[in-house]
């Protein structure tokens, strides 16, 4: 792979995965938000197959069909399955309007290229000059985790935070170390298994999984 | 010998998960707690002896300071695995849970064992993340074990919430990875905590710098500082009393032991001040939060839910000061109370069960209606403010010099202030449960079971605070690895 390309392609994954982390706060429906997180999934395994390529890293190369298969495929069937028990599956009342999300998420972008400036600097080469947009899109998910009411939309939250987290990773390093990446995969699995569990039970005692519901524990 | 101790937890697991529950069950419990204990004994005779011990290939590794974690581990589980028999049982009886849902919980606190001790065992940054972060999926069950709307809600916080945090702690090891991959080259290796302080002075201090205050932030999360603390209360009010007591003890003590591996690291490659100023500030606002809501406290578990923020908050100060005296406080302060809360968290687990309710106002005069577990509450109590004789005292009193020598006077100065506000609201509410009209009902007895190990538990912090021979090279030990 010639380097024009690389870097393109590159671009293109970091490009997409940001883009699908401002559509989960523009969109209402759960299903077009999980649809979101899924082509985020695949975007992310995108980049880390093109650095493996290029690299002639054939470990990150199998790190990148794992992660396609478990983010691109595996999570968001399985978040699937609870949108499905759920009858009014949308993102009703979140706590900020659309309009006013999308113009924190210009602001969170800005923020990230702004304070990652000591990193960029320290892998200064096409890879490292990316390293923003996997912060941005963990800003957004910090966003849509504090502000969406959603049992569904909290674990997408919590998802975008740890693939933009996934994208620094293999931007900065060209990838963590095997048993340091294929845990912290074999965790975002275990965690979304969790939280199914968790929301089936909820449903089953509360009929629905607005955690407007839960609102037992306070001082 | 490292494998043995983290295959101790698993192999007693295997038998819990295939049988329903019977008493068998719950004693291999407390016989795996037993061996750990035993095993981490001596570990730490022969670390203080020699030098660290590496097992398998280099991945597992253990100094003083993870000696002293494992005996801390033990001791804790010790007690709430033999608390755990009365649960369990107490709960089958009551028709809240079946005997299959019972053994779950058995294999589940094998399981949060297994993974405490791999995160104080590991020699690799990530490895040690790791598995901090599978405690984080097994507790959430275990929080949820009792599977009303209130564990469920507070199991559902408790990891939408550590689980963001132990993402950040995530980025900030990756970006320690990738300022040493600069020094170092690529590798596994380029994690290894030995490797990496040797190598800390060449490391690039604006990465660091950035990846110190995630690993805060993320760690500081699970340990219960604020501002990340909201999950603690809920999460520790809600577990069974067991599982708040081991979580409370040992857990949030495992993750600020991560935060001191990398403050090492980050002192290397910044100098001290940078890693001060941090605990400092989050030191300081934890006992501001404490202190500001325990006041108007009416839930006795929450109550010691927030004293627990208290303490991480003074145990961050101490390690803000770094000294040695200040480390081996610190280490002494994490055992200390350790013992203290879990026996405070096992006594209401058990007035919970007797008196069904965790309001402050409706368990009053429990001194003269249950004498032994009221007093066993009270001694509890007065050990976890800081009186003598117990350990805490003597922490809490180096913890506070060892501030003064380093120039932190100011910041022992406002730890004293906030720590006069706790103490008179957790002894008002402590008089509202013990002391009151005595009832017309002769005093309850409280079984052995529960009653020996709490007050043996006591008097081990007693005997500790007095004499701290036993422990003493191993704190040094400790406290030297990672000192300034």
């Amino acid at each position: 792979m010639n380097h024009s390309a690389f870097t393109s392609v590159l671009g293109l994954g970091c490009g997409v995965i940001v883009l699908c982390a401002v559509v989960t706060l523009w969109r209402r429906s759960l299903r077009a938000i999980v649809r979101a997180l899924a082509v985020q999934g695949v975007a992310l395994a995108l980049v880390a197959m093109t650095l493996g390529l290029h690299g002639h890293d054939r470990v990150l190369e199998v790190v990148a069909v794992l992660v396609l298969l478990a983010k691109g495929v595996v999570v968001p069937s399985l978040i699937t399955r609870v949108v499905r028990h759920d009858v009014a599956s949308r993102e009703t009342q979140p706590l900020v309007n659309v309009p006013a999300s999308l113009v924190a998420a210009g602001v969170l972008i800005f923020l990230a290229f702004a304070a990652s400036r000591s990193v960029t600097a320290l892998a200064s080469n096409a890879t490292g000059r990316l390293i923003p947009y996997g912060l941005a899109a963990m800003l957004i998910g910090f966003f849509a985790l504090a502000t969406r009411r959603k049992a569904v939309s909290q674990i997408v939250g919590l998802l975008l935070v740890d693939n933009g987290i996934a994208l620094v990773a293999f931007l900065a390093t060209a990838g963590v170390p095997l048993i340091v990446e294929l845990g912290a995969s074999l965790d975002v699995l275990l965690i979304v298994v969790v939280l199914q569990v968790l929301a089936t039970q909820m449903r089953l005692r509360l009929g629905s999984f607005d955690l407007d519901q839960l609102a037992e524990l306070h001082d | 010998m490292l494998w043995v101790i983290l295959l101790v937890p698993v192999l007693c697991a295997v038998p819990s998960g295939l049988v329903a529950w019977r008493r068998a069950i719950g004693w291999l419990g407390v016989a795996s707690a037993s061996i750990v204990l035993a095993v981490g004994i001596v570990l730490a005779v022969n670390v203080v002896r020699g030098h660290a011990a590496v097992g398998y290939g280099g991945v597992l590794r253990a100094d003083a300071l993870s000696a002293f974690m494992v005996i801390v581990i033990g001791v804790i589980a010790l007690l709430a695995t033999l608390q755990g028999v009365r649960y369990l049982e107490a709960e089958i009886a009551a028709g809240r849970c079946s005997p299959r849902h019972a053994s779950l919980y058995a294999v589940l606190i094998q399981g949060f064992l297994a993974t405490m001790l791999l995160a104080v065992l590991a020699a690799n940054l990530g490895v040690m993340w790791v598995a901090i972060e599978a405690t984080t999926i097994v507790t959430t069950f275990l929080v949820g074990h009792r599977n009303t709307r209130g564990s469920l809600e507070a199991s559902w916080k408790y990891i939408v919430i550590c689980s963001v945090g132990i993402a950040l702690a995530f980025l900030g090891t990756v970006l320690v990875y990738l300022a040493a991959q600069h020094v170092a080259g690529q590798g596994a290796g380029a994690l290894d905590w030995t490797s990496l302080v040797a190598r800390s002075h060449h490391l690039d201090p604006g990465v660091m710098r950035l990846a110190f205050a995630l690993i805060v932030l993320g760690f500081g999360t699970k340990v219960g500082l604020a501002p990340m603390h909201s999950w603690l209360p809920d999460a520790h009010s809600q577990a069974p009393a067991p599982v708040s007591a081991l979580m409370s003890g040992v857990l949030l003590t495992v993750a600020f032991y991560a935060i001191l591996r990398f403050k090492v690291i980050a002192d290397g490659a910044l100098g001290p001040q940078f890693a001060r100023t941090l605990l400092v500030i989050v030191g300081l606002l934890s006992l501001v939060v404490a202190a500001s809501l325990l006041l108007s406290q009416r839930d006795y578990k929450r109550m010691l839910a927030y004293h627990s923020v208290e303490h991480m908050g003074l145990i961050a100060l101490g390690a803000a000061a770094g000294s040695t005296l200040a480390i081996a406080a610190v280490l002494l302060h994490i055992l200390g109370h350790g013992i203290a809360k879990g026996v405070l968290f096992l006594a209401s687990g058990e007035i919970l069960l007797v008196e069904g309710t965790s309001e402050i106002k409706d368990v009053p005069a429990l001194l003269s209606r249950r004498p032994v577990l009221g007093g066993i509450f009270a001694f509890g109590l007065v050990a976890l403010l800081g009186f003598p004789p117990f350990s805490l005292f003597v922490s809490e009193l180096n913890m506070l010099r060892a501030e003064f020598r380093v120039g932190l006077g100011w910041a022992a100065g406002l730890s004293l202030i906030c720590m006069a506000v706790i103490f008179g609201a957790v002894m008002s509410h402590g008089r509202e449960m013990l002391f009151g009209p005595k009832g017309t009902d002769t005093p309850a007895v409280t079984p052995a079971l529960v009653a020996v190990p709490l007050i043996a538990g006591l008097a081990a912090c007693a005997f500790i605070g007095v004499s701290v021979w036993p422990l003493g090279s191993l704190l040094r030990a400790a406290a030297h690895v990672v000192a300034l």
